[in-house]
Protein backbone atom coordinates (compact mmCIF):
# COMPACT_ATOMS: atom_id res chain seq x y z
CA UNK A 1 0.00 0.00 0.00
CA UNK A 2 2.79 2.40 0.84
CA UNK A 3 4.44 1.80 -2.54
CA UNK A 4 1.13 2.69 -4.24
CA UNK A 5 0.93 5.84 -2.13
CA UNK A 6 4.44 6.82 -3.33
CA UNK A 7 3.15 6.78 -6.91
CA UNK A 8 0.18 8.87 -5.77
CA UNK A 9 2.50 11.40 -4.11
CA UNK A 10 4.28 11.92 -7.42
CA UNK A 11 0.96 11.96 -9.32
CA UNK A 12 -0.45 14.78 -7.19
CA UNK A 13 3.06 16.27 -6.96
CA UNK A 14 2.95 17.00 -10.69
CA UNK A 15 -0.25 19.00 -10.25
CA UNK A 16 1.17 20.94 -7.32
CA UNK A 17 4.23 21.68 -9.45
CA UNK A 18 2.08 23.01 -12.31
CA UNK A 19 0.19 25.09 -9.79
CA UNK A 20 3.40 26.53 -8.26
CA UNK A 21 4.87 27.56 -11.62
CA UNK A 22 1.67 29.25 -12.78
CA UNK A 23 1.02 30.86 -9.42
CA UNK A 24 4.48 32.39 -9.67
CA UNK A 25 3.91 33.55 -13.24
CA UNK A 26 0.35 34.89 -12.87
CA UNK A 27 0.47 35.98 -9.24
CA UNK A 28 -2.29 38.61 -9.47
CA UNK A 29 -4.78 36.48 -11.41
CA UNK A 30 -4.35 33.57 -8.98
CA UNK A 31 -4.98 35.88 -6.02
CA UNK A 32 -8.20 37.14 -7.65
CA UNK A 33 -9.30 33.58 -8.39
CA UNK A 34 -8.53 32.37 -4.89
CA UNK A 35 -10.52 35.15 -3.25
CA UNK A 36 -13.69 34.09 -5.09
CA UNK A 37 -13.69 30.75 -3.26
CA UNK A 38 -16.00 30.35 -0.27
CA UNK A 39 -13.63 30.24 2.69
CA UNK A 40 -16.42 29.26 5.11
CA UNK A 41 -17.36 26.14 3.13
CA UNK A 42 -13.68 25.34 2.57
CA UNK A 43 -12.87 25.49 6.28
CA UNK A 44 -15.92 23.39 7.21
CA UNK A 45 -14.89 20.83 4.61
CA UNK A 46 -11.36 20.68 6.01
CA UNK A 47 -12.83 19.98 9.44
CA UNK A 48 -15.18 17.32 8.04
CA UNK A 49 -12.31 15.54 6.29
CA UNK A 50 -10.06 15.62 9.37
CA UNK A 51 -12.93 14.22 11.44
CA UNK A 52 -13.40 11.43 8.87
CA UNK A 53 -9.69 10.62 9.22
CA UNK A 54 -10.21 10.33 12.98
CA UNK A 55 -13.16 7.93 12.55
CA UNK A 56 -11.11 5.92 10.03
CA UNK A 57 -8.21 5.67 12.51
CA UNK A 58 -10.71 4.61 15.19
CA UNK A 59 -12.07 1.90 12.85
CA UNK A 60 -8.52 0.53 12.51
CA UNK A 61 -8.13 0.60 16.29
CA UNK A 62 -11.50 -1.17 16.81
CA UNK A 63 -10.42 -3.92 14.42
CA UNK A 64 -7.07 -4.31 16.18
CA UNK A 65 -8.69 -4.78 19.58
CA UNK A 66 -11.48 -6.95 18.15
CA UNK A 67 -14.56 -4.74 18.73
CA UNK A 68 -16.48 -5.86 15.66
CA UNK A 69 -19.55 -3.63 16.05
CA UNK A 70 -17.39 -0.55 16.59
CA UNK A 71 -15.51 -1.30 13.34
CA UNK A 72 -18.77 -1.17 11.38
CA UNK A 73 -19.93 1.95 13.22
CA UNK A 74 -16.73 3.87 12.60
CA UNK A 75 -16.58 2.79 8.95
CA UNK A 76 -20.15 4.02 8.40
CA UNK A 77 -19.25 7.32 10.13
CA UNK A 78 -16.23 7.70 7.84
CA UNK A 79 -18.35 7.04 4.75
CA UNK A 80 -20.99 9.51 5.94
CA UNK A 81 -18.40 12.25 6.55
CA UNK A 82 -16.78 11.57 3.17
CA UNK A 83 -20.19 11.98 1.54
CA UNK A 84 -20.77 15.26 3.42
CA UNK A 85 -17.42 16.50 2.07
CA UNK A 86 -18.41 15.64 -1.51
CA UNK A 87 -21.83 17.24 -1.01
CA UNK A 88 -20.28 20.53 0.13
CA UNK A 89 -17.91 20.33 -2.84
CA UNK A 90 -20.92 20.05 -5.18
CA UNK A 91 -22.41 23.21 -3.62
CA UNK A 92 -19.09 25.01 -4.21
CA UNK A 93 -18.89 23.82 -7.83
CA UNK A 94 -22.47 25.02 -8.41
CA UNK A 95 -21.51 28.50 -7.16
CA UNK A 96 -18.66 28.59 -9.69
CA UNK A 97 -21.08 27.72 -12.51
CA UNK A 98 -23.51 30.40 -11.31
CA UNK A 99 -20.74 33.03 -11.22
CA UNK A 100 -19.43 32.14 -14.71
CA UNK A 101 -16.11 31.05 -13.24
CA UNK A 102 -15.86 27.72 -15.06
CA UNK A 103 -13.18 27.90 -17.79
CA UNK A 104 -14.73 28.05 -21.24
CA UNK A 105 -16.61 30.44 -23.50
CA UNK A 106 -18.84 31.98 -20.84
CA UNK A 107 -15.98 32.54 -18.38
CA UNK A 108 -16.03 36.09 -17.03
CA UNK A 109 -14.22 37.28 -13.89
CA UNK A 110 -16.39 40.40 -13.95
CA UNK A 111 -19.68 38.49 -13.97
CA UNK A 112 -20.16 38.46 -10.20
CA UNK A 113 -19.56 42.18 -9.71
CA UNK A 114 -21.69 43.02 -12.74
CA UNK A 115 -24.60 40.77 -11.71
CA UNK A 116 -24.61 40.76 -7.89
CA UNK A 117 -27.19 38.54 -6.22
CA UNK A 118 -29.71 40.05 -3.81
CA UNK A 119 -27.94 38.39 -0.88
CA UNK A 120 -24.56 39.95 -1.70
CA UNK A 121 -23.29 42.78 0.47
CA UNK A 122 -22.91 45.84 -1.85
CA UNK A 123 -19.76 46.79 0.09
CA UNK A 124 -18.10 43.44 -0.73
CA UNK A 125 -19.05 43.83 -4.37
CA UNK A 126 -17.52 47.33 -4.41
CA UNK A 127 -14.29 46.03 -2.85
CA UNK A 128 -14.14 43.20 -5.37
CA UNK A 129 -14.74 45.59 -8.27
CA UNK A 130 -11.91 47.80 -7.08
CA UNK A 131 -9.59 44.81 -6.72
CA UNK A 132 -10.43 43.63 -10.22
CA UNK A 133 -9.67 47.10 -11.63
CA UNK A 134 -6.30 47.14 -9.86
CA UNK A 135 -5.55 43.61 -11.01
CA UNK A 136 -6.33 44.52 -14.63
CA UNK A 137 -3.72 47.28 -14.44
CA UNK A 138 -0.96 44.83 -13.42
CA UNK A 139 -2.18 41.99 -15.62
CA UNK A 140 -4.14 43.16 -18.71
CA UNK A 141 -4.95 39.58 -19.73
CA UNK A 142 -6.49 38.67 -16.40
CA UNK A 143 -9.46 36.91 -18.04
CA UNK A 144 -7.32 34.14 -19.52
CA UNK A 145 -4.95 33.94 -16.54
CA UNK A 146 -7.85 33.64 -14.09
CA UNK A 147 -9.16 30.82 -16.30
CA UNK A 148 -5.84 29.11 -15.76
CA UNK A 149 -6.38 29.35 -12.01
CA UNK A 150 -9.86 27.86 -12.30
CA UNK A 151 -8.64 25.11 -14.65
CA UNK A 152 -6.16 24.12 -11.97
CA UNK A 153 -8.78 24.53 -9.25
CA UNK A 154 -11.16 22.14 -11.00
CA UNK A 155 -8.40 19.72 -12.01
CA UNK A 156 -6.92 19.50 -8.53
CA UNK A 157 -10.13 19.44 -6.48
CA UNK A 158 -11.71 17.19 -9.13
CA UNK A 159 -8.88 14.67 -8.93
CA UNK A 160 -9.09 14.85 -5.15
CA UNK A 161 -12.87 14.31 -5.28
CA UNK A 162 -12.35 11.35 -7.63
CA UNK A 163 -10.05 9.82 -5.02
CA UNK A 164 -12.74 10.43 -2.40
CA UNK A 165 -15.32 8.64 -4.57
CA UNK A 166 -12.98 5.67 -5.01
CA UNK A 167 -12.40 5.75 -1.24
CA UNK A 168 -16.16 5.75 -0.64
CA UNK A 169 -16.48 2.67 -2.87
CA UNK A 170 -13.74 0.90 -0.92
CA UNK A 171 -15.46 1.87 2.34
CA UNK A 172 -18.73 0.33 1.12
CA UNK A 173 -16.90 -2.94 0.55
CA UNK A 174 -15.23 -2.69 3.99
CA UNK A 175 -18.63 -2.09 5.62
CA UNK A 176 -20.08 -5.13 3.83
CA UNK A 177 -17.20 -7.31 5.02
CA UNK A 178 -17.27 -5.94 8.55
CA UNK A 179 -21.02 -6.64 8.79
CA UNK A 180 -20.07 -10.27 8.16
CA UNK A 181 -17.62 -9.98 11.07
CA UNK A 182 -14.54 -10.51 8.89
CA UNK A 183 -12.19 -8.13 10.67
CA UNK A 184 -10.46 -9.43 13.77
CA UNK A 185 -7.23 -8.65 15.63
CA UNK A 186 -5.61 -11.39 13.48
CA UNK A 187 -7.00 -10.22 10.13
CA UNK A 188 -7.48 -6.49 9.60
CA UNK A 189 -5.06 -5.61 6.79
CA UNK A 190 -7.84 -4.33 4.44
CA UNK A 191 -9.06 -1.85 7.08
CA UNK A 192 -5.48 -0.78 7.76
CA UNK A 193 -4.60 -0.32 4.06
CA UNK A 194 -7.77 1.49 3.02
CA UNK A 195 -7.21 3.61 6.12
CA UNK A 196 -3.76 4.54 4.79
CA UNK A 197 -5.33 5.51 1.47
CA UNK A 198 -8.01 7.60 3.20
CA UNK A 199 -5.42 9.46 5.30
CA UNK A 200 -3.35 10.10 2.18
CA UNK A 201 -6.36 11.73 0.48
CA UNK A 202 -6.76 13.81 3.65
CA UNK A 203 -3.13 14.96 3.39
CA UNK A 204 -3.66 16.06 -0.22
CA UNK A 205 -6.55 18.25 0.98
CA UNK A 206 -4.42 19.63 3.84
CA UNK A 207 -2.15 21.11 1.12
CA UNK A 208 -4.93 22.00 -1.35
CA UNK A 209 -6.85 24.04 1.20
CA UNK A 210 -4.22 26.75 1.93
CA UNK A 211 -2.93 26.78 -1.68
CA UNK A 212 -6.34 27.22 -3.29
CA UNK A 213 -8.40 29.07 -0.67
CA UNK A 214 -6.00 31.05 1.47
CA UNK A 215 -3.28 32.53 -0.74
CA UNK A 216 -4.53 36.13 -0.97
CA UNK A 217 -6.95 36.78 1.88
CA UNK A 218 -5.09 39.60 3.60
CA UNK A 219 -6.68 42.60 1.92
CA UNK B 1 1.85 -3.66 4.94
CA UNK B 2 0.66 -4.27 8.44
CA UNK B 3 2.38 -6.97 10.41
CA UNK B 4 0.64 -8.51 13.29
CA UNK B 5 3.18 -7.82 15.94
CA UNK B 6 2.04 -4.24 15.31
CA UNK B 7 1.87 -1.46 17.82
CA UNK B 8 -1.71 -0.47 18.64
CA UNK B 9 -2.14 3.31 18.87
CA UNK B 10 -4.61 4.23 21.61
CA UNK B 11 -7.81 6.24 20.94
CA UNK B 12 -6.52 8.97 23.27
CA UNK B 13 -3.61 9.69 20.93
CA UNK B 14 -5.95 9.72 17.90
CA UNK B 15 -8.27 12.24 19.54
CA UNK B 16 -5.27 14.36 20.59
CA UNK B 17 -3.94 14.39 17.02
CA UNK B 18 -7.43 15.24 15.73
CA UNK B 19 -7.62 18.25 18.06
CA UNK B 20 -4.13 19.35 16.97
CA UNK B 21 -5.20 19.12 13.31
CA UNK B 22 -8.34 21.20 13.96
CA UNK B 23 -6.18 23.72 15.85
CA UNK B 24 -3.77 23.83 12.90
CA UNK B 25 -6.66 24.48 10.50
CA UNK B 26 -7.91 27.37 12.66
CA UNK B 27 -4.36 28.75 12.88
CA UNK B 28 -3.81 28.62 9.13
CA UNK B 29 -7.15 30.38 8.43
CA UNK B 30 -6.25 33.06 10.97
CA UNK B 31 -2.74 33.45 9.50
CA UNK B 32 -4.20 33.82 6.00
CA UNK B 33 -5.93 37.07 7.03
CA UNK B 34 -2.72 38.58 8.44
CA UNK B 35 -0.12 40.04 6.15
CA UNK B 36 3.34 38.64 6.81
CA UNK B 37 4.62 39.77 3.42
CA UNK B 38 6.81 37.11 1.81
CA UNK B 39 6.26 34.82 4.80
CA UNK B 40 2.54 34.27 4.04
CA UNK B 41 3.27 31.22 1.92
CA UNK B 42 5.92 30.01 4.39
CA UNK B 43 3.36 30.04 7.23
CA UNK B 44 0.64 28.43 5.10
CA UNK B 45 2.83 25.58 3.84
CA UNK B 46 4.64 25.25 7.18
CA UNK B 47 1.36 24.65 9.04
CA UNK B 48 0.16 22.29 6.27
CA UNK B 49 3.41 20.31 6.52
CA UNK B 50 3.11 20.06 10.30
CA UNK B 51 -0.46 18.77 9.91
CA UNK B 52 0.59 16.28 7.23
CA UNK B 53 3.46 15.07 9.44
CA UNK B 54 1.06 14.43 12.32
CA UNK B 55 -1.27 12.45 10.01
CA UNK B 56 1.61 10.35 8.63
CA UNK B 57 3.24 9.69 12.00
CA UNK B 58 0.12 8.85 14.03
CA UNK B 59 -2.98 8.22 11.85
CA UNK B 60 -0.85 6.26 9.39
CA UNK B 61 1.27 4.77 12.19
CA UNK B 62 4.55 5.62 10.46
CA UNK B 63 6.14 6.25 13.82
CA UNK B 64 5.54 2.63 14.83
CA UNK B 65 6.11 1.08 11.39
CA UNK B 66 9.02 -1.18 10.48
CA UNK B 67 12.17 0.53 9.19
CA UNK B 68 11.39 -0.72 5.68
CA UNK B 69 8.07 1.16 5.56
CA UNK B 70 9.72 4.31 6.92
CA UNK B 71 12.34 4.05 4.17
CA UNK B 72 9.57 3.98 1.53
CA UNK B 73 8.01 7.14 3.02
CA UNK B 74 11.34 8.98 3.07
CA UNK B 75 11.93 7.92 -0.56
CA UNK B 76 8.54 9.35 -1.57
CA UNK B 77 9.37 12.71 -0.02
CA UNK B 78 12.85 12.63 -1.54
CA UNK B 79 11.59 11.94 -5.08
CA UNK B 80 8.96 14.64 -4.73
CA UNK B 81 11.72 17.03 -3.61
CA UNK B 82 13.86 16.13 -6.64
CA UNK B 83 10.93 16.75 -9.00
CA UNK B 84 10.03 20.10 -7.42
CA UNK B 85 13.60 21.36 -6.98
CA UNK B 86 14.88 20.51 -10.46
CA UNK B 87 11.80 21.74 -12.33
CA UNK B 88 11.56 24.98 -10.37
CA UNK B 89 15.28 25.73 -10.74
CA UNK B 90 14.84 25.18 -14.48
CA UNK B 91 11.97 27.69 -14.60
CA UNK B 92 13.84 30.18 -12.43
CA UNK B 93 16.83 30.27 -14.76
CA UNK B 94 14.91 30.73 -18.02
CA UNK B 95 14.48 33.85 -20.14
CA UNK B 96 12.97 36.95 -18.51
CA UNK B 97 9.34 36.20 -17.89
CA UNK B 98 8.10 39.48 -19.37
CA UNK B 99 8.33 37.95 -22.81
CA UNK B 100 5.68 35.46 -21.84
CA UNK B 101 3.37 37.78 -19.89
CA UNK B 102 3.33 40.34 -22.73
CA UNK B 103 4.00 38.59 -26.05
CA UNK B 104 5.19 40.90 -28.87
CA UNK B 105 2.18 42.52 -30.54
CA UNK B 106 3.32 41.29 -33.96
CA UNK B 107 2.43 37.73 -32.90
CA UNK B 108 -1.20 38.76 -32.60
CA UNK B 109 -1.27 40.48 -35.99
CA UNK B 110 -0.09 37.57 -38.09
Amino acid sequence: MWIFLVTEVLFFGGMFLTYTINRHEYFTAFGIGSNTLDIRLGTINTGVLILSSLTMAMAVWSAQVGKKQLVTGFLIATLALGTVFLGIKVVEYKQKFDHHLVPGRSFDVWYRVDHPAAADDPKDIATEREELHKATLTDPDIQSHAQLYFSLYFAMTGLHALHMIVGAGLLLWLIKESLRGRFTPQYNTPVENIGLYWHFVDIVWIYLFPLLYLIDRHR
Amino acid sequence: MSEHSEHIVSPGIYVGIFLALIGGTALTVWAAFQNFGPFNIVFALGIATMKATLVVLYFMHARYSPKRTQLVIVCAIFWLAIMLALTLSDYQTRQPRQTRLFPPAVLYRT
